[in-house]
């Protein structure tokens, strides 16, 4: 976008300061309306960028947090080539985290300073990765459906008005799709073996359908955040308007997989053309995000002990390099940037 | 050469969320999945890979010691890393450039291997010339699984290399690390008292049992399932 330079607003008197602050804001303005990327050199509004750095956060955060209750199975994935897929998506899971980290620290927050937060509890992740993973099946209804719902709410963010984010989310959808196709690819083996497996394959299903849907936040009328994200074009569409496309394509989704969904009130209306659904049990949704979850406390646990435990791996690196580059007769791990000697 | 490839792969998996930062989260998750497709690879050649995988009790298995140890601290994942990438690298090298029927499964795997190899290294160098800290603990991962490198170097029926050539290489490229990182060569035996060549013959420290028990568990449960 084309900002008004910075040292116009440190020149003048108090009343060009504000008239330049008026100038930025106008600009800005008019970048977001014609679709333009904001960019980390551009000039923002303090409560754009305190908004994107908490979603953006919470994002990193999920995708850490997320690699929890999946990698709980790697250890007992039931074949060879499971195993080695759903390595792969944990790997990919921890490779999301550095993106969104990165793309955050564009914002002039650090990775150290967000991960505080998280261990502190002071920044969220989603609700989903407080519910625990019971059975092999449980992997593959993460896949199909907590995967799905997460692209869902995603795929949007590919045309956010923040360049580092709306980029960040291009590359990771990509690898989120393949994930979720896998996961869904999982639950047919499961529904089309043998009876146990099956009976395996719904009960993983009736546990995670209903926290999938929470994903995409309270509805419309009790959301913080929405009205001026959507203002902002970091959303695009409403939180009840993304849960209804994702209950539309999981229905027939399940169909074909041969399992149900457990909501006797899903039923197909004709005159708006889209699915109806059961109530979502918004009191657990809070509980949830109060703390209250199956696995909050072990979640965050788990997260601040490795943490901890690899503190020491962490200074021995930055130890050695601090040595090394002394060594070598430069300024150490601080030096300046190459730029600055050029 | 499956099994070791296997069981190690499965420590490292055991790693996934636990590592000090995120970036050895995807590392030692890449390694972990290198060597199961090694071990996929090689399992194939003799049969079933997930029969062979799950439904081996612990006498049946082949694999070093070494890689079965418990994951411990960092220090000793990365001392164990050493030890094995070493010599894989060696190995497969030399595999790789005759002409067994391991030669062209070699030849792919070396180009991984070499990676893990240089993972270990630059770790060891860290860890060894870091911190007090982490200096003793590096040392202390070295010299705990010390006992179980003899076996590298035992022969193994159907690999026709020179194994004690194997072992000056080595040794010599261990040396090179573990001095440059300000550490000691252990100087203990590289062997207990009847260790050596043990894990080829099926016989295992305790806590492999055990690693089994929960890798196999899903699929034991379910005879004859498809996955």
């Amino acid at each position: 976008m084309a900002a008004v330079t910075a040292d116009q607003t440190t020149q003048g008197t108090a009343g060009t300061a504000e008239e330049a602050e008026a100038a930025h804001l106008a600009a800005f303005d008019a970048a977001v309306a014609a679709d333009d990327r904001i960019e980390p050199r551009d000039w923002m509004p303090e409560a754009y960028r305190a908004s994107l750095v908490r979603q953006m956060a919470q994002h990193a955060h999920s995708e850490i947090i997320g690699m929890q209750p999946e990698a709980n199975w790697i250890s007992r994935a039931p074949s060879l080539r499971r195993k080695a897929i759903l390595m792969a998506k944990v790997q990919d899971e921890a490779g999301h985290g550095l993106y969104l980290y990165s793309a955050a620290e564009t914002l002039g927050t650090s990775r150290e300073e967000l991960l505080d937060k998280l261990h502190a509890g002071r920044q969220r992740y989603s609700s989903i990765f407080n519910y625990p993973t019971l059975t092999w099946a449980d992997v593959g209804a993460i896949g199909w459906l907590v995967d799905g719902a997460a692209i869902t709410n995603q795929v949007p963010l590919c045309r956010c008005s923040y360049g580092p984010y709306a980029r960040a989310m291009v590359r990771i959808c990509k690898e989120e799709s393949f994930h979720q196709r896998q996961g869904y690819e999982l639950l047919l083996a499961l529904s089309h073996g043998t009876p146990a497996q099956h009976e395996m394959a719904q009960d993983a299903v009736n546990r995670w359908w209903w926290p999938s849907l929470m994903m995409f936040g309270p509805p419309d009328d009790a959301s913080a955040h929405s009205a001026q994200s959507m203002a902002w074009k970091i959303k695009r569409h409403s939180n009840d308007e993304l849960r209804r496309r994702f209950v539309d394509i999981c229905v027939p989704q399940a169909q074909a997989l041969g399992l149900t969904l457990p909501d006797p009130d899903i039923r197909w209306n004709e005159e708006l053309g889209q699915h109806d659904y059961g109530e979502i049990d918004w009191t657990e949704f809070q509980e949830v995000l109060k703390g209250n979850g199956p696995c909050n406390e072990q979640r965050l646990t788990q997260r601040r002990k490795a943490h901890e435990e690899g503190a020491w791996v962490r200074d021995a690196a930055a130890a050695y390099a601090d040595k090394h580059s002394a060594r070598s007769g430069t300024a150490g791990a601080t030096a300046q940037p190459v730029e600055a000697t050029a | 050469m499956g099994d070791d490839a296997l069981v190690l792969s499965h420590r490292l998996g055991e790693w996934a969320g636990h590592a000090p930062v995120l970036e050895e989260d995807v590392a030692l998750a890449n390694i972990a999945l290198d060597l199961l497709g090694q071990a996929r690879m090689l399992l194939s050649f003799v049969g079933d890979e997930d029969q062979l995988a799950y439904l081996r009790e612990e006498r049946a298995f082949r694999n070093v010691q070494l890689v079965e140890q418990p994951n411990g601290d960092f220090a000793h994942t990365m001392a164990r890393q050493l030890y094995f990438s070493v010599y894989q690298h060696l190995l497969y090298e030399e595999l790789a450039a005759g002409e067994g029927e391991f030669a062209d499964l070699a030849a792919k795997a070396v180009k991984e291997v070499a990676y893990h190899r240089d993972h270990a290294e630059q770790w060891v160098l860290r860890l060894g010339d870091g911190t007090t800290e982490s200096h003793e603990r590096m040392q202390l991962a070295l010299d705990a699984l010390w006992r179980f490198t003899g076996e590298l170097f035992e022969p193994v029926e159907g690999i026709d290399i020179d194994r004690p050539a194997l072992r000056d290489g080595w040794l010599a490229a261990v040396t090179s690390v573990v001095e440059r990182a300000t550490l000691a060569v252990p100087s203990g035996p590289q062997s207990g008292a009847w260790a050596a060549g043990a894990g080829r013959q099926g016989l295992h420290t305790e806590p492999f049992g055990r690693m089994l028990a929960e890798m196999q568990h899903l699929h034991r449960s379910h005879p004859g399932a498809s996955w």
